[in-house]
């Protein structure tokens, strides 16, 4: 079970994972845990601001976010791991930053940090998102070796959203695709999706709801329209507007889009046989029951029905 | 630039409140960044109209227009821009000195900014819930009670705390947010 590869990093998991993305921390522990990587969470670290802190302080922000770095940099770590994408642009960008503009950036917050008995030279920790973690330092080979449950079937739509691929990092700001070969090495059908990394709105909701609702829209309409069965994500902020407010975008505009939104994590846990409520399924406003019944991997397993072939589908015996 | 005639122009102190904030010199006014905007269609003014705005020192203009707080961080723009500008940030600089100076656009969310990140200042974490029904009540009660439904749903899935999470070093980080606040006022950079 346990791979002694030495895939060690520390943990942020920052604040929506202690609540409405509760599911994305317990399939992110539970995959890390078969994939034999170590994750130590930073001791007490604290908000990163989100995009909140930034429209109301400057200085103040980047020492908030800045507290962490110094954190897991104290607690020897050499690589700070985000699951969420917010968080991880706040802690890349702080990071580098700081290193960049010293005398507007870096000093300033060094001399906030000393009141707090702190310090940090920008660039001791290398910031990194999760899904980067897990496509390159584990390996799609070594991912692809604990898959017991193939995701034969279940066609999916790869959303990466902004913050990971953009501003300035090393995948394709428009067109990422390394969520989609993940996707694939578990066994699914990735569908075309040409919005994958378009916004989903980040706080707009709560700005005006008829510009969220809009963008939330056009990316439900883009999956529905390429026949997904579900969305895929990797950041709690997408998850939280195209699941929890779609029933919301459906009142608005009419439509009746029905298309769950998983994290990429629980769909690996299921790939590597782990039960659905271990990963969190069930959690998601938009049910994911009917799609995961396509690979009879539904929440509860007393009501499994057998996978029914579409009528309109080639007569090929079911899949066991 | 015109100048304000007393002190830096606007787009002077524009520049030296963002990190980086120099390139905005070398804007060509292309317009890819509100070509690539997903709200730009929604914005008073595209980035590139108000940079040309900044640029002709209509303070009052900017500061009031809707464009930043319609910005969804998607840093589409800054990806984009041929000079290397960064756009996104220059969208927050504009929001605190629109909040400095108490001349946001109605649209504005700077009270919601303002209650998350005292929530922060308390515990070290943010808390939604209380966010949301501090925020509603004061500001739009029916739309509370349009959402209290959804709020209800994601309390029985337990992804929503009533109870805020705490860090235990709380001292700790309001020394460090107070110190930083203090320097802010020091370096009379925009907060």
């Amino acid at each position: 079970m346990s791979q002694t590869n030495g895939h060690s990093y520390a943990y942020y998991p920052g604040c929506s994972l202690q609540a409405t993305a509760h599911a994305y921390d317990l399939s992110t522990k539970r995959v890390a845990d078969i994939l034999g990587m170590q994750l130590q969470e930073v001791d007490d670290w604290n908000c990163c601001g989100a995009t909140e802190y930034f429209s109301i302080m400057s200085l103040p922000a980047y020492s908030l976010v800045a507290r962490n770095l110094a954190l897991a940099a104290n607690q020897g770590a050499q690589e700070l791991v985000a699951p969420c994408s917010a968080c991880y642009l706040n802690l890349r960008k702080t990071n580098d930053y700081m290193g960049k503009y010293r005398s507007k950036v870096g000093d300033p917050v060094n001399e906030a940090l000393a009141a707090g008995g702190l310090h940090y030279t920008p660039g001791t920790v290398s910031v990194r998102h999760l899904l980067d973690v897990l496509v390159t330092d584990i390996g799609y080979d070594a991912i692809a070796a604990k898959v017991t449950y193939p995701l034969k079937g279940l066609r999916i739509a790869p959303y990466y959203g902004c913050l990971i691929v953009r501003p300035d990092t090393q995948y394709n700001p428009e067109y990422p695709t390394h969520l989609d070969e993940l996707m694939r090495v578990l066994g699914a059908t990735v569908v075309d999706f040409p919005l994958k990394a378009h916004c989903c709105g980040g706080h707009m909701t709560q700005i005006s709801e008829e510009v969220a609702y809009e963008l939330i829209r056009r990316i439900l309409h883009n999956a529905a329209e390429y026949e997904a069965d579900l969305i895929v994500t990797l950041c709690p902020m997408c998850q939280l507007n195209l699941d929890a407010y779609q029933p919301q975008a459906n009142r608005m505009f009419g439509t009746s889009y029905n298309l769950p939104v998983l994290f990429f994590t629980q769909l690996m846990g299921l790939a590597f046989g782990l039960d659905a409520k271990d990963v969190g399924i069930g959690s998601e406003i938009v049910s994911a029951r009917n799609a995961l019944a396509k690979i009879g991997r539904e929440e509860e397993p007393a009501e499994r029905t057998p996978t029914r072939r579409d009528k309109k589908a080639l007569p090929m015996p079911p899949m066991p | 630039m015109p100048d304000d005639s007393m002190g830096q122009s606007f787009f002077e102190r524009v520049v030296e409140a963002t990190p980086g904030g120099e390139r905005l010199r070398l804007c060509l006014q292309c317009g890819t960044c509100g070509g690539s905007c997903p709200s730009g269609a929604d914005m008073d003014a595209t980035p590139r109209r108000l940079f040309a705005m900044i640029a002709a020192g209509m303070e009052d203009e900017v500061l009031r227009a809707n464009t930043p707080w319609y910005c969804v961080s998607c840093y589409y723009c800054m990806e984009r821009c041929p000079q290397e500008i960064p756009i996104t940030d220059f969208m927050y600089t504009l929001k605190r000195m629109a909040i400095a100076k108490g001349q946001y656009h109605r649209d504005a969310h700077a009270d919601f900014s303002n209650s998350f990140i005292g929530y922060v200042e308390l515990y070290g974490r943010s808390f939604e819930f209380g966010l949301a029904t501090r925020y509603h009540l004061f500001h739009s009660p029916l739309g509370m009670v349009r959402k209290s439904g959804l709020g209800f749903e994601m309390m029985q899935k337990g992804r929503l705390n009533t109870a805020p999470e705490r860090i235990r070093n709380v001292p700790q980080l309001t020394a460090i947010l107070n110190e930083a606040k203090r320097i802010a006022r020091q370096q009379e950079i925009e907060l």
